[in-house]
């Protein structure tokens, strides 16, 4: 069984103004703000996940650190401080790989054909997607400094401003992460497959829970995989920004890899090949 | 388009100067411009930093272990007690080289001057003895027979009284500067080793590192008439060893160095509650503020560093590499 377009697309148009743009972003970014408001469980859900990180964790690792000083750092640090950064990347994470299960809910329920119906080019819809969850999780991760705060966790004041920046280039590119594996997953069902398979590792395998030099000291194979992740580049760019510094290395990676991520993803939902992939297995 | 590219040149000069303007603002206000030198026992130098880049400018090769150390009043000259050497060494504060030896008795510590700067009372490990010294003669004036191992010495703001802690027989002595015989022994906790007067005089601090306390004497009654106790959450209690104090000046805060816990604790100076504890480097020993007390630098003799602490935000915000096992420390403007 193939799957026909609802509408034939109109006849294709040599451009569009800035105007037909914006209000495509817009009724993206307001469909997903809109979905956010209405989960607050998702929205507590997201926040409680680092906090118990924070918390719980991080009281039974104090240990762990406080006998070198790591760059950005300019002195000893206790752990919880260590993570902050990490825990933040994971908000990223964990939001990247449910944006991307709202894409399978959204096939499923057909949404989404009501979205790639639009004449803009495909590439833009899916950007707008993309800033839209970036939007969402960005918001988390302040919410999570605002609570952090008062756990002594106090970046410098314009920290907060510069980390804004790489928030939004580590959300894009674990977005377009989790858009590009989304376009895989034929059931909802699968997400848990997600979390094993690309959570989990991502997030351990990385220098968000200790630094690597710690890692090094215990297997240097270890080491060596946590420095190829992007997602330890991701965590090493926002921790940098926070304290008004940049990571050129991590920068790149984290560059770098947004643009493939993305470029997979445009692909993978190209009509002509993505929507093929839903075969007789896949049940709506 | 055409209406756009009219607009840019009038919006472009607008946008360039904020952004001047934005990357213009120094990222920290610029500091003090003081100079610290800090002793390192073991590696027999005295590092000298500079609070504006927060960076060592030098480092000076001293006698055998280097370890009690301050300004003269004069603000010329720093004097750095040698005590393998048995003797007190003057550095020039320019020209940062030695330039002249004090006598003491052997193995010098901690010692103390003076509010004019002529008189300095050495405390000598080795002998159980307080050293007075003649700083315009530079000659030895007087003795003052104490308990085992004297280390801490303070005067008390009036000058009229000189506190030695001596670390074996855990007391602190009371020594009349102008008859230089002891008035008075109060017991402390095991092993006092430093002393704090607040600058009004109402009240002594006195840190014993086995004790684990610092206790508060009333100068007056010269009894102790509260203790502080610390304790740090997943931290063995023999780990807290409190050494160096520092008080502000209007006495509203203290500073408590907790060796071995690699800890600084924040002590309401009134209330005497533990209110906060500053991570810092390993073993952190004496402390001391600029003279504006914006910073508050602690030194960590077994990472080998000094850390930096913003007295009003109560934060360390930095730690600079120095020499081998910083012991003391003294600030003044160069």
């Amino acid at each position: 069984m193939t799957v026909t377009p609802v509408h034939a697309p109109p006849p294709a148009r040599s451009g569009f103004t800035a105007g037909e743009y914006i209000t495509c972003l817009t009724g993206i970014v307001w469909r997903e703000a809109l979905r956010f408001l209405h989960q607050r469980e998702r929205f507590v859900s997201a926040l409680v996940r680092p906090l118990v990180w924070l918390f719980i964790f991080a009281a039974g690792f104090r240990q762990v650190l406080g006998i070198s000083i790591i760059p950005p750092y300019e002195t000893y640090i206790l752990y919880e401080v260590y993570i902050a950064p990490g825990l933040m990347a994971m908000i990223q994470l964990f939001n990247g790989m449910q944006s991307s299960l709202s894409m399978v809910y959204d096939r499923e329920m057909g949404n989404m054909r009501t979205l790639l119906v639009s004449p803009l080019p495909r590439g833009y819809l899916l950007f707008c997607k993309l800033l839209a969850g970036t939007a969402v999780s960005v918001l988390q991760v302040y919410a999570f400094l605002a609570i952090a705060w008062f756990w002594d966790i106090t970046p410098p004041p314009m920290g907060y401003l510069t980390v804004l920046p790489a928030l939004i280039l580590a959300g894009l590119m674990l977005g377009a992460l989790g858009m590009l594996i989304s376009s895989g997953i034929k059931q909802l069902e699968n997400f848990a497959g997600v979390m094993n398979f690309v959570i989990f590792p991502m997030f351990f395998a990385s220098s968000a829970l200790y630094p690597l030099w710690h890692v090094e000291e215990g297997s240097p194979w270890l080491a060596f995989l946590c420095e190829a992740n992007p997602f330890t580049h991701a965590v090493e760019l926002i921790r940098f920004a926070l304290y008004g510094k940049l990571n050129w290395v991590s920068l790149a990676v984290v560059g770098g890899c947004t643009a493939v991520f993305m470029i997979g993803a445009i692909l993978a939902y190209d009509p002509s090949r993505g929507f093929v992939r839903r075969g007789p297995g896949g049940e709506a | 388009m055409r209406k756009l590219r009219d607009q840019l040149p009038k919006r472009a000069p607008l946008a360039a100067s904020l952004l001047a303007a934005a990357l213009c603002l120094p990222p920290i206000a610029p500091a003090s411009a003081f100079v610290a030198f800090v002793s390192n026992e073991k590696g027999n130098t005295v590092s000298v930093i500079d609070t504006d880049s927060w960076t060592v400018t030098k480092t000076i090769k001293v006698g055998q272990r280097p370890r009690g150390i301050a300004y003269t009043r004069d603000g010329k000259f720093v004097m750095v007690a040698v005590g393998d050497d048995d003797t007190i060494q003057v550095i020039d504060a320019k020209k940062l080289e030695i330039v002249d030896t004090l006598p003491s008795g052997p193995d010098p510590e901690l010692f103390a001057q003076d509010a004019a700067g002529k008189t300095l009372y050495v405390a000598n490990e080795n002998d159980n003895t307080v050293t007075v010294l003649d700083l315009e003669k530079r000659i030895r004036i007087g003795d003052v027979q104490v308990g085992v191992e004297p280390e801490g010495m303070m005067l008390s703001p009036d000058g009229k009284i000189l506190i030695c802690t001596s670390e074996t027989t855990n007391m602190a002595h009371f020594i009349d500067t102008a008859t230089r015989k002891i008035v008075a022994n109060v017991l402390v906790d095991a092993r006092p080793r430093y002393a704090e007067f607040k600058s009004d005089g109402s009240e002594l601090w006195v840190s014993a590192e086995i004790g684990g306390t610092v206790s508060i004497i009333d100068p007056a009654k010269r009894e102790v008439t509260g203790k502080i106790k610390f304790a740090i959450p997943g931290l063995r209690s023999e780990a807290i060893q409190p050494v160096g104090i520092s008080l502000t000046k209007d006495g509203k805060t203290g500073f408590v160095a907790l060796g071995p816990a690699n800890r600084v604790a924040v002590v309401d100076g009134t209330t005497h509650e533990v209110k906060k504890y500053l991570l810092v480097g390993q073993r952190v020993w004496h402390m001391e503020f600029t003279p504006d007390e914006k910073y508050l630098l602690a030194t960590n003799g077994v990472s080998n560093d000094v850390s930096v602490i913003d007295v009003a935000a109560q934060k360390v915000i930095k730690t600079i590499q120095v020499g081998e096992l910083p012991w003391g420390i003294t600030i003044a403007q160069p």
